[in-house]
């Protein structure tokens, strides 16, 4: 009962600085409407319910990268329905498990949309996950929620990705590290596989032709790979001013520590990369990471007072120990993304939902801050500079102005 | 290369050579374990990458309880760990070859399907256990960063510390199999079972002990490759293939064969790492040594052996 | 006629064919919807391979721990027509060279490689499905055999080159398109593929090209080849010694069973809607081989039928269990393995004929033994079964 009273006090707070206008809007539908008035497309809602899916993998390889998001998209929906739910409507939620695995996603989404019919997905993580669920929601007019920082060049009616694109992660942050950090070389990083190939083109373009600068290497290491010995020996030959890495998985935590076995500390060699948030860095260890940079629009850390609810909130859910990145909080704002869509077009349409999506903005509330959707589907946000600290949390050294979403670079 | 001065080329040499010998030592630690029981015993154990993510685990085990007690256990758990981590890695070996693989001899095939189940459940247990996460191994301070022999040069104090348990590894075992009399027994069993049984060999015995030193070389590697890669439940399963391959290509029943193939490919990928991009480097090696299979099926040291 | 039925063993071979198409063609559209319907589409896939592992492992006694290779070297083929296809000038339009795949102009490239150009005629893809993995297979086997590698070095060496091309085709993302695959196909020859109709033909199509090869495979085990193949695994030095050129027996079965392989490959990207580099990784490989495993490995029918159960156990259990399926996946193998090496089609097979005393099972093999499928090459290094 306690806990009860205490988390209704806290979501209290966090109703009137963060969703201020939806609250308002919230109340005002608190009349419950008839089912055939929120839903003509045959989804699952009931007169109290509303049936959405989370679509991650609980098995294999990609099983540590996605539990958080699994864990925030649970708490985002908790706290919608202890707001009395969407449009009178309790969420209930449907977990289904992609297994790492491709194809089982494709199948997992079909079955959600087809079987369940779900009023929205939230989920996938990898690249090659969401674009093996792609036609299948385009096929079948579904709603997929987006949650991780992912290369661009692409753009859906079915789906809203609430991570950043390529460009948002990336020009900003070369643009810092040329005028703070005095960076004109650089040497480009990563494992071997679109993500990063796509980021470092985009990367060594931007390098290239608008900063004057030159890129002095770029590698790349099949995804599981563990021995940087020979890399890093190539970059101390070459000795750029920044490396600019997107080393993934496993592979990530091995290069961590072979840089620091190799004497390539923070100060001797300046390293951003855009694969690091808080929850890479367990992995790696904070002993490793200290000093290097990361580039990001979240970070645990982040001194907004939304931040600091959306933290305590997670924590007070999962315990202490918990560490939320960047991806995990972009998981968090799948819910509140659809359910601000579906209240103001009073309907769980897909096609409702979608329009009224344009341009919903909220200037304060996001745990990272200002967000607004693009039509696009991509998000305007902020991009944030973080340099790891000894206690694994980054300290925040810049932040860029809100950069509009361009999934599609001209000249990249 | 012209850009650079001769002490640099030099310096840059040296950390190569080194890099290659790090990459040397993963490999015959790895392999080591499966030499043996491949080589000796004709098994194919696939859930060894398994047991080199037991060895890991337990190694983070202790460290996590080093640091409860203080800094001092900290700086100096290691050597236990190594130990705990070869005795669970040998006892649950001990385990598997009574209730599994010894119903299996003489039938390699299976051997290597049933290990490999052993290994999809294993992993799942570490991942219930231990979580999906990767866990982080608090490393003691003398393991951490380099050594700085010029200005230039750094060596790795972990490559190094690799290097030694390698070398120390390595040498035991080449002693035990070819100086004491546990491994007469074990050399005799290989080259002919029944005659060795028929001279009073409990090769029943030397099978399961055996197996459960390879298991345990393989833990040793998972406590060594806590300092250099990451500690999850798919550890393991990332050196199978390629460790497969240095067996095999050094010639199957042949230790020496092992060391020396093992050598040549990791120097080979980590040069190549070095002209090349990282994934090329790898097929590059890896086609290599296939192609050379193929037109020399027995590896590189044949085993005179007729069974 | 009796001949005939003879040709492919047996009455009850026969019987369990027709048993098997009655289920798969009027009993399951009969009782499940489409979506499921497709599901069950995707297992058959799964059972081309094992039928080919059947011919070379069950009979061959040659373990191939690569037949996702040639599964996905079929499936790529047939994903590049329909990739291409998809890719009209108009479709992609917005891209800087239009007319390509999305994936090749997002890295840069500006021409359609060479090697995609043939695949612009299906009459070519459906040669290539077949012809590339064959010729891929001849290769492999051809090089292999000749120098009499067998058994568990053959298994190592097949993985590793399932390893390599999957490492080869995520790197070479612009011709490939990387880890993605190749996904978003579209139409077969201006036909949707997408909609539940063509789902239901596909469905059909699937079934029809399994049973036939369920016929093929069981009429080559029957054959005068069948017999020879036995013989060899058992006793291959005996076979050799009589005369027979062992290692193109070899070649030829691991052909078959890259063939079928590929076939069930072409058929996975049609019916699921695209193909990734996974499918050709080791342990896709090796899946592959449990399905085969607890079907039965000397049973045709068994296998097919152990492939599509596996695969559908594993989706429900990770429907249910997500935690659970990995280890009970586990525990069937070593299962499998050490209690009823001969699968499910030899407890059938068991069971039946105690209940039949009268009936010859037809799933036994001649030699009373199925380990012994692995003991001539067993442990031996090939150069010592000289």
């Amino acid at each position: 009962m306690n806990l009860h009273t205490l988390s209704r006090s806290w979501l209290a707070g966090l109703t009137a600085v963060t969703l201020g206008a939806s609250a308002l809007f919230g109340t005002a539908h608190a009349a419950t409407p008839p089912t055939d008035e929120v839903m003509t497309t045959g989804l699952a809602v009931t007169d109290d319910t509303v049936k959405v899916g989370i679509l991650h993998s609980l098995t294999g390889t990609m099983a540590i990268s996605e539990t958080g998001s699994i864990q925030a998209e649970k708490l985002a929906i908790k706290q919608i329905n202890e707001q009395g739910g969407i449009l009178g409507r309790q969420i209930e939620y449907t977990v289904e498990d992609g297994a790492s695995d491709w194809p089982t996603f494709a199948e997992k989404a079909r079955k959600l949309l087809q079987g369940d019919k779900v009023a929205t997905v939230f989920g996938c993580w990898t690249s090659a996950s969401r674009k093996a669920v792609l036609p299948v929601f385009e096929q079948n007019n579904g709603l997929l929620y987006y949650p991780t920082f992912y290369e661009g060049l692409e753009q859906s009616k079915n789906v809203f990705y609430t991570g950043q694109e390529a460009t948002q992660q990336i020009l900003a942050a070369l643009n810092w590290a040329n005028e703070e950090l005095g960076a004109k070389s650089f040497y480009l990083v990563g494992s071997d596989y679109i993500w990063p190939r796509t980021s470092m083109k985009i990367a060594r373009t931007h390098i290239e032709k608008h900063l004057g600068g030159r890129v002095v290497g770029e590698d790349y290491y099949p995804l599981g790979n563990t021995q940087f010995g020979s890399l890093i020996n190539k970059i101390k030959l070459k000795r750029p001013d920044l490396v600019f890495a997107a080393v993934v998985g496993g592979s990530n935590v091995a290069w961590f520590k072979q840089l620091k076995a190799a004497g390539m500390t923070a100060d001797r060699m300046p390293m951003l990369t855009i694969s690091v948030t808080e929850d890479e860095v367990l992995g790696i260890g904070k002993q490793n990471v200290e000093g290097f940079y990361s580039s990001m629009k979240y970070f645990q850390s982040l001194d907004i007072p939304s931040n600091k609810e959306f933290v305590a909130a997670f924590k007070k859910e999962y315990g202490d120990d918990a560490v939320i990145g960047d991806v995990t909080e972009s998981a968090y704002l799948g819910p509140w993304l659809w359910k601000r869509a579906v209240e103001k077009a009073g309907s769980f349409d897909v096609d409702k939902v979608v329009a009224a999506s344009d341009n919903m903005e909220w200037k304060e509330g996001m745990p990272h801050g200002y967000t607004k959707v693009d039509p696009n589907h991509h998000l305007w946000m902020r991009t944030r500079i973080g340099q790891w600290g000894s206690d694994g949390q980054a300290k925040v050294v810049w932040e860029s102005d809100v950069i509009e979403p361009n999934p599609f670079p001209e000249g990249y | 290369m012209g850009d650079f001065t001769a002490q640099e080329l030099t310096a840059i040499f040296v950390m190569q050579g080194f890099s290659g010998l790090s990459l040397f030592c993963v490999f015959l630690l790895m392999a080591l374990g499966l030499a043996i029981i491949f080589g000796q015993m004709g098994v194919i154990n696939m859930a060894h990458g398994e047991f080199l993510t037991l060895g890991a685990y337990i190694t983070y085990l202790v460290s996590y309880q080093a640091a409860e007690w203080g800094a001092t256990a900290l700086t100096w758990y290691f050597p236990v760990a190594i130990v705990a981590a070869f005795i669970g890695t040998f006892a649950l070996g001990y385990l598997v070859e009574r209730f599994m693989i010894r119903y299996l001899y003489n039938r390699p095939l299976d051997t290597l399907l049933a290990t490999w189940g052993l290994g999809l459940i294993l992993q799942q247990v570490f991942r219930s256990v231990f979580g999906p996460r990767e866990k982080t191994v608090t490393m003691p301070d003398w393991l951490l960063g380099s050594y700085r022999a010029t200005d230039m040069i750094d060596i790795p104090l972990n490559g190094l510390f690799i290097l030694v348990i390698t070398l120390v590894l390595t040498l035991a075992l080449f002693a035990l199999l070819y100086r004491s009399r546990w491994g007469i027994k074990v050399r005799a069993t290989t080259q002919n079972r029944s005659m060795a049984n028929a001279a009073g060999i409990n090769t029943d015995r030397v099978d399961r002990l055996t197996f459960a030193l390879g298991c345990g070389i393989a833990g040793v590697a998972g406590a060594a490759f806590t300092t250099i890669a990451s500690t999850g439940p798919t550890t393991g399963s990332l050196y199978i293939v390629d460790t497969f391959l240095v067996v095999v290509f050094g010639g199957a029943a042949s230790l020496l064969g092992t060391v020396v193939s093992a050598f040549g490919i990791a120097q080979s990928q980590s040069i190549l790492s070095f002209f090349w991009s990282g994934s090329m480097a790898k097929v590059f090696t890896l086609l290599t040594v296939v192609v050379i299979l193929m037109l020399r099926p027995q590896g590189l040291f044949a085993s005179k052996v007729r069974r | 006629m009796q001949r005939f039925i003879k040709a492919f063993g047996g009455p009850t071979v026969l019987i369990q064919i027709a048993i098997i198409a009655a289920i798969l063609m009027v009993l399951l559209p009969a009782t499940t919807e489409i979506f499921r319907l497709n599901l069950f589409g995707k297992y058959l896939t799964y059972a081309f391979v094992a039928v080919g592992l059947v011919l070379c492992w069950g009979y061959g006694g040659i373990l191939s721990l690569g037949q996702g290779v040639f599964f996905g070297l079929g499936g790529y083929c047939m994903a590049m027509f329909l990739k291409l296809e998809a890719s009209t000038p108009e479709a992609t339009k917005i891209q800087t060279t239009p007319g390509i795949p999305d994936f090749m102009d997002w890295n840069q490239i500006t021409e359609l490689p060479w090697f995609w150009e043939p695949f612009h005629s299906f009459a070519f893809t459906v040669f290539a499905v077949v012809a590339v993995p064959a010729f891929f297979a001849w290769l492999i086997g051809y090089a292999m055999f000749k120098r009499r590698v067998g058994g568990v070095y053959f298994a190592i060496i097949t993985q590793a080159i399932a390893v390599i091309l999957t490492i080869l085709i995520v790197g070479q993302q612009g011709y490939t398109g990387g880890i993605n695959g190749i996904t978003d196909l579209r139409t077969l020859l201006g036909w949707d593929i997408r909609t539940d109709g063509a789902k239901y033909l596909l469905y059909y199509a699937c079934c029809v090209a399994l049973l036939l090869c369920l016929l093929v495979g069981n009429f080559i085990i029957n054959s005068r080849f069948g017999r020879l193949l036995i013989a060899m695994r058992d006793q291959e030095d005996r076979v050799r010694f009589s005369g027979y050129d062992v290692a193109n027996m070899k070649v030829f079965v691991f052909v078959m069973a890259s063939v079928f392989a590929a076939i069930g490959g072409a058929f996975f990207t049609l019916q699921v809607g695209f193909m990734s580099p996974t499918f050709i990784g080791a342990v896709a490989s090796i899946e592959m081989v449990v399905f085969c495993a607890v079907g039965g490995r000397l049973s045709i029918v068994g296998a097919a039928c152990g492939a599509f159960i596996v695969s559908w156990a594993k989706t429900s259990l990770s429907d249910s269990f997500p935690q659970i399926w990995p280890v009970v996946m586990g525990a069937l193998f070593i299962g499998v393995v050490m209690f009823f090496p001969r699968g499910l089609a030899g407890l059938v097979s068991d069971y039946g004929s105690k209940l039949m005393p009268g009936r010859k099972s037809q799933s036994k093999p001649s030699t009373d033994k199925p380990d012994t499928a692995s003991r001539s090459s067993a442990g031996a290094t090939p150069q010592e079964q000289a």
